[in-house]
């Protein structure tokens, strides 16, 4: 039955097709640093998924963000542990993600022909960071207001510009509700969307030139 | 490959995995249903006892209003809402504590001793002293708490909005 269902739907959809390009390659002889491409996509789907579920009780304005969070520390059946994946889940993307590009910096694997996936990997970089960057300010209690306060700040004295970027940011001269709501967007929609697709991008390179194998000796 | 009256490596690993697949996916479902279903578990239970002050400050045969504020919480949001009841003293020492909404659109009525009546500043709906309709445009007769008195102090049982 399972087998008649199965071939009905890959007859149409080519499920073994996908299967034998995408996990089914051939990969040189490798180690456990070649782990830390998969886990950082692991990372990534569980901060979307535990952050789609935080976003059922979190609210982005400053007269709630703060209550809604503690609600849902507090007032909700697993709310500290959703919460909990989600803030160290943080954390430990930003570590897996550097140590991916350090990985793939000391084995060379950015030269020739994988120089376009080593620039994808560095926006992808780049977007990590933002995420954390974005997220910090979400719990609108004092260390994230400050925390944003000075990296703002700090975004602000860029020569020439730097009043401008402060004020982009901030979506005005202080820190206010409509910081949170651009903080919140960004890190919900504007960045997920880009990671989503660099990743897709990072990946399609990935099948397509193979992995590199490690560095010998004589290499 | 020849049977044997073993399990397979196969068979076992299988096995296993499909064990072990569902112990983990049991430990990251249900955390996560209950996370989404459970404010449908929390019973909120707005049931008390409000203190109303010692029963000598209701005099009889006069309806007294008392005016009391319930806090609501729901998830991060407390709502303040005031309630009023019209503490009614009989001569029989009985106690009839009448809620002052209107039951048309929910005004507060009024107590006018020179018309004997509860009076609706909206829509001149008419009620008794009892509570029971006069004239007017309201369904219903004024809605009751129930009341009780220790020591002497009178309480009124909220039941929730």
């Amino acid at each position: 039955m399972f087998q008649k269902t199965f071939n009905w739907l890959d007859e149409r959809l080519g499920l073994k097709t996908i299967y034998d390009t995408v996990l089914d390659r051939k990969i040189p002889k490798v180690n456990w640093w070649f782990t830390l491409g998969s886990a950082s996509l692991f990372l990534f789907l569980l901060q979307g998924i535990t952050g789609i579920m935080l976003t059922i009780y979190y609210v982005p304005s400053p007269d709630h963000a703060y209550d809604s969070i503690q609600f849902i520390m507090t007032g909700v059946s697993f709310g500290w542990l959703i919460r909990g994946i989600h803030h160290w889940g943080a954390s430990l993307m930003v570590l897996i993600v550097f140590f991916h590009m350090l990985r793939t910096y000391f084995f060379g694997a950015y030269k020739y022909p994988r120089e376009f996936t080593w620039v994808t990997g560095v926006l992808l970089l780049l977007l990590t960071l933002g995420m954390g960057f974005t997220g910090y300010l979400l719990p609108w209690n004092q260390r994230a207001y400050w925390a944003t306060t000075v990296a703002t700040s700090i975004a602000g004295t860029v020569p020439f510009i730097g009043n401008f970027i402060n004020q982009v940011l901030r979506g005005g001269g202080d820190l206010s509700a409509v910081t949170l709501a651009r903080f919140f967007s960004v890190h919900i929609w504007w960045f997920p969307a880009m990671i989503a697709g660099l990743i897709g991008v990072h990946l399609y390179m990935v099948i397509r030139l193979g992995i590199s194998s490690v560095p010998k000796e004589e290499d | 490959m020849p049977s044997s009256p073993h399990m397979s490596r196969r068979e076992f690993v299988s096995i296993v995995t499909a064990a072990a697949g569902t112990v983990m996916g049991a430990l990251i479902g249900i955390p996560a249903i209950g996370y989404l279903i459970a404010p449908a578990l929390q019973k909120v239970s707005a049931d008390a006892w409000i203190p109303a002050g010692p029963i000598a400050n209701y005099p009889v045969g006069v309806p007294t209003l008392f005016n009391f504020n319930r806090t609501k919480v729901n998830g991060w949001e407390k709502t303040v809402n005031s309630y009023g009841v019209y503490i009614i003293q009989h001569e029989d020492g009985s106690i009839l504590a009448l809620s002052n909404k209107c039951t048309h659109l929910s005004c507060r009525v009024n107590w006018k001793q020179d018309a004997a009546a509860y009076i609706c500043p909206c829509h001149d709906a008419y009620f008794d002293i009892n509570g029971q309709i006069v004239k007017g445009p309201q369904p219903r007769p004024l809605d009751t708490y129930e009341s009780k008195i220790e020591e002497n102090n009178l309480f009124i049982h909220f039941v929730g909005s």
